[in-house]
């Protein structure tokens, strides 16, 4: 996300080292607003006895998240206000408002199910220090993965493709963002309702 | 919502220089005693057309006194800011003030520009509650939607409050409200434009509206009472940083044209009259250490003439002012163009060098005194005024009106509605093209054109071209 940020600093600055400097803010932003939405359910999740319901929950979020995405679709004019030096920030506001952190809730939440419930027994401090360290980990990864394929995207850009890439490559991906929201929270909700075993 | 980026809109200048030439130039019609509808006409500007230089389509307003003046797109290059992240806006549809009304008519130009239609029609009342401002004017195509400056406040006569800029949802047309948070001196107003990913905007000043609806007030120009401030913005913080006064004898700063590239940080104002000498002025302004500086960089003198051939008002001087009405800035920044709309000149400066503007050419066609005929024969009333230049700078077009009741004080014998073009010669040279003469309607004059696909004062970019 924002890769074309990163072209238009390098081409600006015209420095391979502004390119870099900027996918820094933004992959520090993007990781911030995993974090900010997945730690609080690395908390709830050392609730074992209400597991299900804490699943459930956090499935109905994302689907009801994924509705509002589909029935909002105005131009974005709050993210223009924040200007072209504050790439952190622009970076972790938009995460939030796609709601790429509600993305990974129910993946976080199905990895922690498997490692969770034969632990049932162990301290809860124990149990949020594990939960803490995944939520940790599944944020790094996704971002880490994200800042990867979009610096590949805006090295090619700004060093072979040229600018014309920049709007032949963009896509309008707001409905397919919005359906599989809705797809995974509703994949995610079946699956705590009916346990496979 | 389309799925593509818009095909004209462009990330750089550059880009937008290579995409496929203008195909019809949008053009504002005002009838200057308001006994008729003012109009949008489409004129043909596809060499080899059989409707070549014609106009093929005419959107007439359902309302009478609007005056239209200055219009501009919903959307624009600028929607491919990396910023704003959100591309998918259609190059659609043209915001139609009406300068003397306060109404504002969105025009549809799809699915063909020769069946554009009213698409919406926003009344002056909902402008006056949900802005406090009047009299809208330059339209630009930007961050947070659609910004319109205004030339008036509140109240009748537009003095009730300062005028500024408000801004427009870019697919409803909703009225958001005023722009700025923080307007410092600011209290005049025109034209505007900015540096996107630098962040800034920069405002001019003409008159309020006492000033200029009834005619131009002589007693206030030679008493300086004008516009003479150039002001900076902080674009997102929507905050006055800096005012600079020119001196009070450089009256009325209008056209604001900053470079197009956005790494470079510089542009160009172009005055209207020194009351000292009456000459018309270019300044060049441009940032350095994280503030602004603008300087004078090209005078055009006053033309002496006779007194039999000087209006009223101009006969106390003996001489005709050049009255630098408009100016624009070629896509790649190398060529400004300057209507002298009293002296009857377009004078086309190579700015490559931006505090050094050098005159590389010039095209005499009407004026004050000299009445210079087109090169076709044709009588051309008024002066060069409006002047749009496509995007490959091969093209330079230009009508002849500078507002309804200034016209009467200059040109006391009429200025029928005219539109003539100009080749750029490749190293410099304007020369007028024959065959390109738009004829319109009787009762009408002719005041901003807007290409199709996007021209040199409309499009702003978020990517050098390097």
């Amino acid at each position: 996300m924002g890769w074309p940020l990163a072209v238009s600093a390098g081409l600006m600055e015209r420095s391979p080292r502004a390119l870099a400097a900027a996918l820094g803010s933004l992959a520090a932003g993007h990781l911030f607003a995993m974090l900010l939405v997945i730690l609080p359910f690395a908390l709830l999740a050392a609730l074992v006895d209400w597991q299900r319901q804490v699943q459930i929950g956090a499935s109905l979020i994302v689907i009801g998240f994924g509705i509002f995405r589909l029935a909002s679709r105005r131009h974005p004019r709050a993210l223009a206000r924040i200007g072209p030096t504050q790439l952190g920030l622009w970076s972790f506001a938009v995460a939030i408002a796609h709601g790429a952190g509600l993305m990974l809730v129910p993946i976080y939440l199905g990895l922690c199910r498997g490692a969770d419930l034969d632990q049932g027994h162990q301290a809860a401090g124990t149990l949020i220090n594990a939960n803490l360290g995944m939520a940790v980990l599944v944020s790094v990864v996704h971002a880490t993965a994200m800042i990867m394929a979009g610096g590949l995207a805006a090295w090619l850009v700004y060093r072979y493709f040229g600018l014309k890439f920049v709007s032949r490559s963009w896509f309008n991906l707001d409905t397919s963002w919005a359906l599989s929201l809705i797809l995974v929270g509703a994949i995610a909700l079946v699956l705590s309702l009916y346990p496979s075993r | 919502m389309t799925i593509r980026p818009d095909p004209t809109f462009h990330a750089s200048p550059k880009l937008a220089m290579e995409a496929p030439p203008e195909s019809f130039a949008y053009t504002l019609l005002l009838s200057p005693d308001f006994s008729k509808p003012d109009a949008l006409a489409v004129v043909d500007v596809r060499p080899g057309s059989a409707t070549y230089s014609q106009v093929v389509h005419t959107v007439t307003m359902p309302n009478k006194g609007d005056e239209f003046h200055h219009f501009g797109w919903n959307a624009c290059s600028s929607a491919l800011s990396p910023l704003a992240g959100h591309a998918f806006l259609e190059r659609r549809y043209l915001i139609i003030p009406g300068i003397r009304s306060s109404r504002i008519y969105i025009v549809d130009t799809k699915p063909d520009p020769t069946q554009a239609k009213i698409h919406k029609i926003i009344e002056p009342e909902e402008i006056f509650k949900k802005t406090g401002y009047s009299r809208p004017h330059t339209v630009h195509c930007g961050p947070q939607g659609i910004y319109v400056s205004t030339l008036g406040g509140g109240g009748k006569d537009g003095t009730d409050g300062p005028p500024g800029v408000f801004i427009m949802d870019c697919e409803t047309f909703e009225i958001l409200g005023q722009w700025e948070i923080d307007r410092g001196p600011q209290k005049l107003h025109y034209d505007f434009w900015w540096n996107l990913p630098r962040d800034y905007m920069v405002t001019s000043e003409w008159a309020l509206p006492p000033q200029f609806e009834n005619g131009i007030v002589p007693e206030d120009l030679l008493s300086n009472k004008y516009g003479h401030r150039i002001h900076f913005w902080d674009l997102r913080a929507r905050r006055n940083v800096q005012t600079i006064d020119l001196g009070a004898n450089h009256q009325m700063a209008l056209e604001v044209r900053p470079a197009h590239d956005p790494v470079r940080e510089y542009g160009f104002l172009g005055v209207v009259v020194d009351t000292t000498n009456l000459e018309g002025s270019i300044w060049t302004w441009w940032r350095e250490g994280g503030k602004f500086h603008i300087e004078k960089t090209a005078t055009i003198p006053a033309e002496p003439a006779p007194k039999d051939q000087l209006p009223p008002l101009l006969q106390g001087f003996g001489a005709v002012p050049p009255l630098v009405s408009d100016i624009d800035l070629s896509m790649d920044d190398k060529l400004l163009y300057v209507s002298c709309w009293g002296t009857g000149e377009m004078r086309q400066y190579d700015v490559t060098d931006p505090r050094k503007p050098r005159l590389a050419g010039s095209v005499r066609i009407g004026g004050i005194a000299r009445r210079t005929p087109h090169l076709n024969g044709k009588a051309f009333a008024g002066g060069p005024q409006m002047v749009e230049i496509s995007r490959d700078g091969r093209r330079v077009y230009w009508t002849n009106s500078l507002y309804s009741t200034w016209d009467d004080q200059f040109y006391p014998g009429g200025i029928p509605a005219a539109e003539v073009m100009a080749i750029a010669k490749p190293g410099g040279g304007l020369e007028l093209a024959k065959d390109y003469w738009v004829s319109f309607p009787d009762g009408y004059r002719a005041h901003q054109i807007r290409l199709d696909g996007g021209d040199c004062s409309t499009d702003s970019f978020c990517y050098p071209s390097a």
